[in-house]
């Protein structure tokens, strides 16, 4: 301390003597490795007890709504509550058809990384529901803008698994000309944006989107997601203002997995409140559903939709489900979390709660289920064959060489024409055999 | 100041250019508002959007009238969320409009970055063409105005180092408008630098004279219709033989000042644009004089300065009879009592002059 510095302030050697000392409050998830799992504390609202607002309602109102789930389907496999959406037995059953593909997928292409067929790739174990039935509850020209972990929109859109397929092994099938990350799909016959790597960008450019729509005086509405650790991000912020400035059409979808990377929700704020609550403060209709209740996702994202069709302003949608699976092919959630975990998670498995419901309805059978599984897991390993036709990462680059430089612009600049022509000398002084255009 | 005036030569209207259309004399932030104005009546799909250019025009007027003319869902105030309006900017440019965010001045355009350089620049690329960013960010940027840290900044080296964007530097009204049409037409993002300092009128450095306005400047004739400069393409703005001298902006006037005091035979370059650069006219310049001087006001290392230099040596190292020198702003934040001994002004660029042509 300076000599002249005032001695009668506190400092951190003599504190004020009639207060406690400060103490900083580091989050700390419940259970690590090793440890038993109880998720007795996890407050589940029975299924059908949460309202249903009219569409219109002010964004003010929905602080119970914030705090709640909405839940359809109950502990007997009933759709239950003013949220049941009634679909018919065959929507519910394609709904079912593409969850469990895109689960048969992702377990296919996990195996091809472990394979050295690929360099990385991404599960949704137990996160099918939110991007399935969401899917299903929008229309097909509704832009949607995903993080890495909604493959289950291209998949319920119809997307070629071969494409998908394609772009993971970035072979010469891939239409991103291998210069994207697997998983990094951009698939705008399917209105899919093209994904990015940086966290959240993709909420005020869904925001963007739908102000376009709306000033354009067009009926298609936007909707984006991401995980609830990227709701840290300023984006989520800014995205949020915008929305709720010019009411724009678009549903925010925040999939509260419980877990972003290693980091539990609590880094993003989950100990005091909720992911849905954050839009009562910005004035927009929050809902927090059970994202492993697919009638609940599909419930929720079409009173969403409807909300934004009719002017009355954006959505967010906290889904409420576990990462049952590591964060990515590069993670080992056995270093930061109890393996005892997804097992325990109560809100249970998405596939198993939707075929359990049209088996209790009689549209269905364990039978049809085997049978079902056995036709899609035939139907990714046909795709993944016919995808291999045109390579596989392992095997070395599929695109021409200097295709490396086309679409930096629109037109080629001088400077990159340079840069191609060099590389191509340097190429050709080294005696690789490498394809050029 | 005669001599500046006259060094900054007058333009011909180029590419497209409605040859009946009236000229009038305009000030640089007129020019831009003709700009904006223009592109909006031709192209249903540009918007133009940030703080405070809506219903009031904007803090330097660049936006006036606009509103009123075409709507508030054409031209609108935004939140004070510098990610958020490049963002939506970027969403927008996907559904199918044409966007022209405003960055109220160079200096907060850090907020945005992400969304630019992950974004804006990389969409093309990343998805094989599928969406594209075709955006013009104008930003008023650079000093001379007692701007102090956070209203003087030159941050145009972070953009160029940038692939996937564009740079623009307009020197004159004229310019300004041709370019910024230009830049707005163009498909790919586009990073408009407006030099705040010469919004009024073409300052020659020399900060203890009456400050001039364009009104009797060649370059202050505007043509009210639609014309565009090319980007890429930069202004040979005096010929000599002595010396080559590249700037951009406001140190474009401020070369000119310094060749007209000095008598030196310099043959002054505008950029114009900096990405993609016109390489040919700085290499055949050079060539010729076998000397260069490199101008700007952003700080000097790893500045763009830099590149120019490598470019020059790289290409015109046989030809050069001296050393290629900088005279750039110095490697601190920009200061608001010393703003004229930051700024690199008559005296320095003489000095440098002098050096160059020692040799």
């Amino acid at each position: 301390m300076a000599s002249n510095a005032p001695t009668n302030l506190p400092s951190a050697d003599m504190p004020r003597q009639n207060m406690p000392r400060l103490s900083l409050h580091v989050p700390e998830p419940k259970f690590r490795p090793g440890d038993a799992v109880d998720f007795a504390d996890v407050d589940v609202p029975p299924a059908g007890s949460a309202r249903r607002p009219d569409t219109a309602e002010a964004a003010s109102q929905f602080t119970d709504l914030a705090y709640t789930l909405v839940r359809v389907l109950d502990e007997q496999n009933q759709a239950v509550g003013p949220w049941n959406p009634q679909l018919s037995p065959d929507k519910m059953r394609r709904m079912l058809r593409h969850m469990a593909t895109v689960r048969a997928f992702d377990e296919r292409m996990f195996r091809a990384q472990r394979q050295g067929k690929t360099s990385f790739y991404m599960k949704s174990l137990g996160e099918e529901a939110v991007a399935v039935a969401g899917a299903h509850a929008l229309d097909n020209d509704d832009m949607c803008f995903p993080s890495y972990r909604q493959q289950g929109l291209l998949i319920a859109r119809g997307c070629p698994m071969v494409d998908m397929m394609n772009q993971i092994y970035s072979n010469k099938g891939d239409k991103l000309q291998g210069k994207q990350l697997p998983i990094m799909y951009s698939e705008k016959r399917f209105g899919f944006f093209s994904i990015s790597g940086n966290l959240t960008t993709q909420y005020p450019q869904a925001v963007g989107w739908a102000m376009a729509s709306a000033s354009k005086g067009d009926t298609k509405i936007a909707a984006t997601w991401c995980g609830e650790g990227s709701t840290a991000e300023g984006d989520f912020h800014s995205a949020l203002t915008f929305a709720t400035v010019y009411r724009a059409p678009v549903i925010f979808n925040v999939v509260n997995n419980q877990w972003a990377i290693s980091s539990f929700s609590g880094f993003a704020g989950a100990e005091a409140t909720t992911f849905a609550a954050r839009a009562v403060g910005y004035g927009i209709a929050g809902l927090r559903v059970d994202g492993n209740d697919a009638l609940a996702v599909y419930a929720a994202t079409a009173w969403a939709a409807e909300r934004a069709r009719t002017n009355a302003g954006p959505t967010l949608i906290e889904h409420f489900t576990y990462r049952t699976e590591g964060h990515s092919t590069s993670d080992d959630p056995t270093q930061y979390r109890s393996a005892g975990e997804p097992t325990a998670w109560p809100l249970g498995d998405p596939i198993t709660r939707l075929k359990d419901h049209l088996i209790a309805l009689g549209e269905w059978d364990d039978e049809r289920q085997a049978a079902m599984d056995r036709e899609v897991a035939e139907e990714v390993k046909a795709a993944q064959k016919e995808a291999e036709k045109n390579g596989i990462l392992g095997h070395g680059l599929h695109q021409p060489l200097d295709s490396l430089f086309d679409g930096v612009f629109e037109d080629m600049p001088w400077h990159l024409k340079e840069q191609r022509q060099q590389m191509i000398d340097e190429e050709e002084a080294s005696g690789r055999p490498w394809a050029r255009k | 100041m005669a001599d500046t005036q006259s060094a900054v030569s007058e333009q011909v209207p180029q590419d497209g250019a409605d040859q009946a259309s009236e000229t009038a004399r305009m000030n640089m932030i007129q020019a831009i508002n003709s700009a904006m104005d223009v592109m909006m009546a031709r192209d249903a799909g540009v918007v133009v959007m940030g703080e405070d250019v809506g219903y009031f025009g904007g803090v330097f007027r660049a936006t006036a009238g606009l509103q009123k003319k075409y709507g508030k869902t054409r031209v609108f105030d935004t939140p004070i969320t510098e990610c958020g309006i490049i963002g939506v900017a970027v969403g927008m440019g996907a559904y199918g409009l044409r966007p022209v965010p405003e960055i109220q001045f160079a200096d907060y355009i850090y907020p945005a970055l992400d969304q630019l350089v992950s974004e804006a620049a990389r969409l093309r690329y990343r998805s094989s063409g599928e969406f594209t960013a075709p955006i013009t960010v104008r930003s008023p940027f650079g000093g001379g105005i007692f701007g102090g840290q956070t209203h003087s900044q030159s941050p145009e080296g972070l953009f160029t180092h940038m692939s996937g964007i564009k740079t623009v530097i307009p020197s004159t009204p004229y310019d300004a408008k041709g370019l910024l049409i230009a830049a707005i037409e163009d498909n790919d993002p586009t990073i408009f630098f407006e030099p705040k300092r010469i919004y009024n009128g073409p300052f020659n450095g020399h900060w203890d004279r009456p400050a001039e306005n364009w009104s009797k400047h060649p370059a202050g004739a505007v043509p009210e219709g639609y014309y565009k400069i090319p980007l890429g393409k930069a202004n040979v703005v005096r010929e000599g033989q002595a010396v080559t001298m590249l700037a951009y902006g406001t140190m474009v006037h401020v070369c000119a000042q310094v060749v007209a005091d000095t008598g030196v035979d310099a043959e002054i370059i505008d950029l114009r644009t900096l990405v993609p650069l016109d390489i040919e006219t700085i290499e055949a310049s050079v060539k010729k004089t076998g000397r260069c001087l490199i101008v700007h006001e952003a700080t000097r290392t790893a500045g763009f300065g830099a590149e120019l230099s490598a470019l020059v040596q790289e290409r015109c190292f046989y030809h050069l009879e001296a050393p290629v020198e900088r005279v750039t702003g110095f490697d601190t934040p920009y200061p608001h009592s010393l703003e004229w001994a930051y700024f690199p002004g008559p005296v320095r660029i003489g000095q440098a002059l002098k050096k160059i042509l020692k040799d």
